[in-house]
């Protein structure tokens, strides 16, 4: 087969991207890397491959939805829009707003299907109002569960320019996001008398498990514990400590320990240092996570991401909405750029990432600049503007401050 | 009592319904069990448990003998290997009989199937022991992060998600059943709020999660809310249970009396206990209409330090202390308090668990001699 009839063959499945016009020697080079390609290609399942749909990269540009969401939402957006300008990062942001006071699904369908065609997003919290019926479901959870955003990841790590109480804590949470307490099924079949299902399913169980040690592998940790309550809730919790048990069998090079979540938030409390990587259902991850951005300095400095097969949401780990702040320029910009650095990870733009988050790592350890809820007295632009000027100091490309 | 039962619809418009009611109280009071007092000496329930419940207790019994308090243990043992529930059934017997227990925790294997129900589970559902209530306080003594907590943690004990209703329909689909009712929620939320007015606290905050568990929770908040409205002096707020657990770990001293259900409060309450030093300095207790149990806070078996001579045996002894309280010998509650505070500030008698090397015995040897010298009646050393 010549070079020519394979570049016919390979483009339409590999796009534009690699067909460049250059001189022939690149051309050769780039068929080659093209042949490599084809050949990992072969192993991978024909039938998933074709299902993923092409990224949302035109002209070189990358086109990201973005969710301002309630309270702080809209302007720490703002700010991320403002630093991805300054920096001149290839990313173009294609706003959707959901308006949380609608009792229809209208905004929030549209928001979905933005990111279904973009296939990455970066959101603020939208609000859950009490006062609404039940019938009302969390935006939020509804946005998870429609794009199956199975894994929540959040990495939490102590910030060096940040007194804490704790010192070293390195703990990677990853939580099942999708079903567990949160599948929204509950029913009054007696006037008084409330029953709340939570669901535990196997295929979820191993996939979160599975997800949870690919990620140890990858990123070069020892030890995952599963966080339970299996004593009590002897099928359900059983049943996710089984699968995870299947899943750890296949990756011996890494220990697995499980641990009762009572126990294991005592532990955190005393010791979080003995930790490492965690997997965990639904609501122990939210509890869990949130004991863990309180330890590290609170819930203005963790990011948090949200992967499913196909798509990925980025959030703040502890997905505040942040009203009583909102509009008063304290609120702490720091996760939601962190956010933003994942982000620009998973589109693959890491020299982008590691400038912003360097910038982002030095303007913490000013304690000049913390904003109140790290004890300072810093407001939001400061940072902001701080972290534009450690950008430019390194030297890229960036507009006029 | 038949006849006054048939009649008394048509008694009550009658003019002797008062002395009616009157008469209907005192059956009622009749029918309460009399205290297991017989002269002079009260009768308690024991349950060593598992783990390092036997030695703890060996020693709360040891401290009792003592200080010659009057109180004699009828000790039942429940092995929690066997998957009948002959054991667990006389234990129960004997804390109805007694009125008031003192126990270890039970352990529950996940090797045996999911037939055979958590020990300590049955025990609280079938004695309706329904408030667990916990007082984490900071302790001069021992050295912590966090400085001057005093939290109360009232816990709902016998519904939520410890229902053990699970069912697994499809393969590899399994649902749990989390169980909220308006009578058990506002039964906790009127003992949080009446504890609350008795022991002179300011707030009670619920904790929940409405906004994911909009019927289930939000049945549990409206309870709460409105037995609040029935007592205007204590302030009452909410708080979603992420968030008080982010705050429990950078600020416990908001916190003042809390009340929530099942399982956020076995999380808090572990957080709490982390918070103030650890699983061996907080006692728990377990209150129902009629019957007492009193326990560890955090019910740990303790398995992998079991008869090694270094559990710290403080929670169970301030645990015996609260037994006392409720069985109103209040003079020997204190004392034995007060020795087990003091000997908490000694640090080279720290055990392990709050980061020294002491031994059990020597606490408990050093608790004995505390109350030696403050002149009361005791047995010799």
């Amino acid at each position: 087969m010549t070079t020519r009839s394979l570049c016919r063959v390979l483009k339409p499945v590999f796009g534009e991207r690699l067909f460049r016009v250059g001189p022939a020697s690149e051309f050769k080079t780039r068929v080659s890397t093209l042949a490599y390609g084809a050949t990992t290609c072969h192993q991978r399942n024909k039938s998933t491959y074709t299902n993923i749909p092409p990224p949302a990269l035109y002209g070189g540009r990358h086109t990201v939805t973005l969710i301002p969401g309630d309270g702080i939402g809209p302007e720490l957006a703002h700010h991320v829009c403002d630093l991805f300008r300054f920096c001149c990062v290839p990313v173009d942001f294609e706003v959707v707003h959901v308006d949380s006071a609608m009792t229809s699904e209208d905004d929030i369908n549209n928001a979905i299907m933005a990111i279904r065609r973009n296939g990455v997003a970066l959101k603020g919290n939208l609000e859950t109002n009490h006062n609404l019926p039940p019938s009302y479901k969390s935006r939020n959870n509804l946005l998870r569960t429609t794009l199956d955003l199975y894994a929540n990841v959040m990495h939490c790590q102590s910030f060096p320019g940040v007194r804490t109480r704790h010192k070293n804590i390195d703990i990677m949470i990853i939580r099942e996001n999708t079903e567990g307490e949160y599948s929204s099924l509950e029913h009054e079949n007696v006037p008084g008398v409330v029953e709340c299902l939570k669901i535990i399913t196997r295929a979820k169980s191993l996939r979160i498990a599975d997800y949870a040690f690919r990620t140890a592998r990858e990123k070069g940790r020892r030890r995952v514990t599963a966080v339970h309550k299996a004593n009590i809730m002897k099928l359900g919790d059983g049943l996710f400590l089984e699968c995870c048990k299947e899943v750890a069998s296949g990756y011996p090079e890494i220990a697995f320990d499980s641990m009762i979540v009572d126990n294991t938030t005592m532990q955190l409390v005393s010791r979080p240092q003995q930790f490492d990587v965690m997997v965990m259902p639904n609501l122990y991850g939210n509890v869990v996570s949130n004991v863990c951005a309180g330890l590290v300095g609170g819930p203005g400095l963790v990011p948090g991401a949200n992967y499913g097969e196909d798509y990925a949401v980025f959030e703040t780990g502890t997905r505040n909405t942040g009203k009583s702040i909102a509009n008063r320029n304290i609120a702490n910009p720091t996760a939601m750029l962190l956010a933003s650095c994942l982000l620009l990870d998973h589109l693959k733009l890491r020299a982008y990432a590691s400038m912003i988050r360097r910038a982002i790592l030095t303007t913490v350890t000013e304690t000049r600049l913390h904003t109140a809820d790290l004890g300072g007295q810093g407001s939001t632009s400061e940072v902001v503007q701080t972290v534009m000027k450690a950008v430019q100091s390194t030297g890229p490309l960036t507009l006029s401050i | 009592m038949v006849a006054i039962c048939c009649g008394l619809d048509k008694l009550q418009n009658h003019q002797c319904w008062p002395l009616c009611c009157f008469a209907i109280n005192v059956l009622t009071l009749m029918l309460q069990p009399p205290p297991a007092k017989y002269g002079g000496r009260h009768t308690v329930t024991l349950i060593p448990g598992d783990g390092i419940g036997p030695e703890l207790l060996g020693h709360v019994r040891e401290v009792f003998r003592f200080s010659c308090v009057p109180v004699d243990f009828e000790v039942v043992n429940v092995n929690s290997a066997l998957e009948t529930e002959v054991d667990i059934n006389n234990a129960i017997t004997a804390i109805r009989r007694n009125g008031v227990a003192l126990k270890g925790n039970i352990e529950t294997k996940h090797t045996m199937p999911p037939s055979v129900k958590s020990r300590n589970n049955v025990l609280r559902t079938s004695l309706d022991l329904y408030a667990n209530v916990m007082h984490c306080q900071s302790l001069p003594g021992v050295q912590t992060r966090h400085k001057n907590i005093d939290i109360m943690i009232i816990r709902e004990n016998t519904e939520g998600e410890y229902s053990s209703l699970e069912h697994e329909s499809v393969s590899g689909v399994v649902e749990s059943l989390k169980i909220i009712t308006r009578n058990n929620s506002l039964r906790i939320a009127d003992y949080a709020f009446r504890l609350a007015r008795e022991k002179g606290r300011r707030r009670v905050t619920a904790v929940h999660k409405a906004n994911i568990m909009k019927l289930g929770d939000g049945l549990f908040l409206q309870c709460c809310r409105e037995v609040a409205s029935g007592y205007p002096d204590i302030t009452f707020d909410s708080m979603i249970v992420d968030n008080t657990t982010m705050q429990l770990v950078s600020k416990p001293q908001q916190f003042d009396v809390m009340v929530m259900p099942n399982l956020y409060g076995n999380v808090v309450s572990n957080v709490c206990a982390g918070l103030v030093g650890g699983p061996g300095l907080v006692p728990g207790a377990n209150y129902g209409r009629d019957y007492a149990v009193f326990e560890t806070a955090t019910r740990n078996t303790g398995k992998s330090i079991a008869d090694r001579n270094i559990a710290n045996p403080t929670a169970m002894l301030l645990a015996s202390c609260m037994m006392l309280d409720h069985l109103k010998l209040f003079d020997y509650a204190s004392s034995i308090r007060n020795a087990v505070l003091t000997t908490m500030n000694e640090t080279r008698l720290h055990t392990a668990d709050i980061g020294g090397q002491g031994t059990t015995s020597e606490v408990v040897q050093s608790v004995m001699r505390i109350i030696q010298s403050k002149g009361q009646l005791t047995a010799e050393l």
